[in-house]
């Protein structure tokens, strides 16, 4: 009797609207307008490759060790250096990180002794061509330059 | 009663590989009789990488971040795996709080793919609903793993020995208010859809598989477990110290479609229990075992199964002493459990092989790999 009159009466659809109904308070609202809202991306996010420089003398912190380039699984990394002959040390000359085959593992910066190489929190680097997306020192020393959104 | 009327030859139907409710790139090649399903035929492979010919170049440390991509939706299930038996390969032991933050990761990943499956499980069966709360529930889950370890998705969160990072500030207390919100949540998709007449109509007596059938094909997890099989390996075979933590194995009665719903909703109540109880006995020391640099097990094979949200994920490992697996296998659920579809599809009504597919809950970058 009792769930003859629950299926006369619909009580399953209207507990299941009032859960519904629950939600339509604006504050319930948990979508993000991704373009015009910027999203917080968490500290450890694993992003855009930068190659940091010391901040004091804005020289490069590589030591061109190629741990990054050993760990990499695609081998996306190529470091290229010369050897100073009056300090007998590696000095860095070009590094080539190409993004379009990166899967933000993060096995390079782990890889990084010197904490040059590191993945940042930024996440917006789409390029218009994919060689675009093969960045070189500069580019991984100065950050990308996206296309500002405009709304 | 004759099986075709007046010689009618049976008609041959495509659906997939773009068909939404295939859930990736299923190709189903269906034998129709009217509107009755007569026998199926599976397509698969559109999506296939060759991840176990990529792990044979790759060192051990190398081929972690590729088995996140088999199951995308359980990416941290996969890297539980293939640690693990990469550690059993090498004679180590993770240390005991890697081993908690482990089972914490894994069972809350356990519940983010449980929400994306039902979510979209209720969206090829017409309830719209659902999948708007599923996804907000799975984003809170996606944030602890971005917080954590630095991605949302294809995590690389474990290392074979133990854990690369070490918990951020918080994490205990997101993980525990999670756990607080999460069953009243649980609750709302129930009001949405157990009791919902249409849900009952669309699922009750669709799809039977038996537990006969189910041991015959091999089919794990879930749908083993709906069918009235008590078998998990979390209990049966432990690993990462789940021994340590009081849950229980949810089972259905008729292994019917409605049953394997009812058993992944317990299922994910259970897993939220199982995160509270490790995060309150959270213990302190080391993350990471003593493993060497270069890994380069002695000669020899190993398999390990873990229970993954989609049923036994097994990694078989057979190494020749280099730093390179000689072979390596990976035995996916998704893959085996998608061999009953046409035994539970015979009969059916097309409708109705939509809500199959849809229960078997595959992924169909572990189906090809």
């Amino acid at each position: 009797m009792r769930k003859f009159l629950r299926t006369i009466f619909l009580i399953d659809l209207f507990e299941g609207l009032r859960v519904t109904l629950r939600y339509q308070h604006p504050k319930n609202i948990y979508t993000e307008q991704y373009p015009a809202e910027r999203p917080q991306v968490a500290e450890r996010y694993r992003g855009a490759p930068r190659l940091n420089k010391n901040p004091d003398t804005n020289e490069t912190l590589c030591i061109s060790c190629d741990l990054c380039a050993i760990a990499c699984p695609e081998a996306l990394i190529v470091v290229t250096s010369i050897r100073n002959p009056e300090t007998r040390r590696k000095e860095l000359t070009e590094f080539t990180y190409d993004t379009s085959r990166c899967m933000f593992c993060g096995l390079c910066e782990d890889a990084c002794p010197v904490d040059a190489l590191e993945l940042t929190q930024d996440f917006e680097f789409a390029q218009y061509s994919r060689d675009g997306l093969i960045w070189d020192r500069q580019m991984l020393e100065d950050g990308p330059r996206p296309t500002p959104y405009k709304a | 009663m004759p099986e075709t009327f007046l010689d009618s030859t049976e008609l041959i139907l495509n659906m997939g590989p773009q068909h939404p409710s295939t859930h990736g790139v299923l190709r189903v090649i269906l034998k129709l009789d009217g509107e009755k399903v007569t026998g199926t035929d599976c397509v698969i492979g559109y999506l296939h990488r060759g991840v176990e010919k990529i792990g044979e170049n790759r060192t051990y440390v190398m081929f972690a971040p590729y088995v996140d991509r088999m199951d995308y939706v359980a990416a941290v299930s996969n890297g539980l795996g293939y640690c693990l038996a990469i550690e059993k390969l090498l004679g180590v032991e993770a240390p005991p709080r890697a081993q908690a933050v482990r089972v914490i990761l894994t069972e809350l990943n356990r519940i983010a793919s449980h929400l994306f499956w039902l979510g979209t499980h209720a969206l090829d069966i017409g309830a719209t609903t659902p999948v708007m709360y599923c996804l907000r529930e799975r984003e809170e889950v996606l944030k602890i793993f971005e917080a954590y370890c630095g991605a949302r998705l294809t995590t690389h969160a474990f290392r074979i020995g133990g854990l690369q990072y070490e918990t951020y500030d918080g994490f205990e207390q997101q993980c525990l208010a999670f756990c607080d919100a999460f069953p009243a949540r649980v609750d709302d998709y129930e009001a949405l859809l157990t009791g919902n007449r249409i849900w009952i109509d669309r699922l009750k007596g669709v799809g039977i598989l038996n537990a006969d059938d189910c041991k015959a094909y091999g089919v794990t997890g879930p749908m083993l477990r709906a069918a009235g099989v008590k078998w998990d390996i979390r209990k049966a075979l432990p690993y990462s110290g789940y021994e340590k933590y009081d849950f229980e194995i949810p089972v259905g009665y008729n292994g019917d479609t409605y049953d394997r719903y009812i058993v992944r909703m317990q299922e994910m109540r259970q897993s939220a229990r199982i995160v509270r109880q490790a995060v309150q006995s959270l213990p302190e020391g080391p993350i990471m075992a003593k493993v060497p640099k270069v890994i380069k097990p002695a000669p020899g094979e190993v398999y390990v199964s873990i229970e993954a949200p989609k049923g036994e994920l097994g990694y078989y490992v057979v190494s020749d002493g280099t730093i390179n697996p000689y072979r390596l296998r990976v035995r996916p659920p998704s893959f085996v459990n998608l061999q009953s579809l046409d035994k539970m599809a015979k009969g059916a009504l097309i409708a109705d092989v939509v809500a199959i597919i849809g229960t078997i809950d595959i992924v169909l970058g572990e189906v090809d790999r």
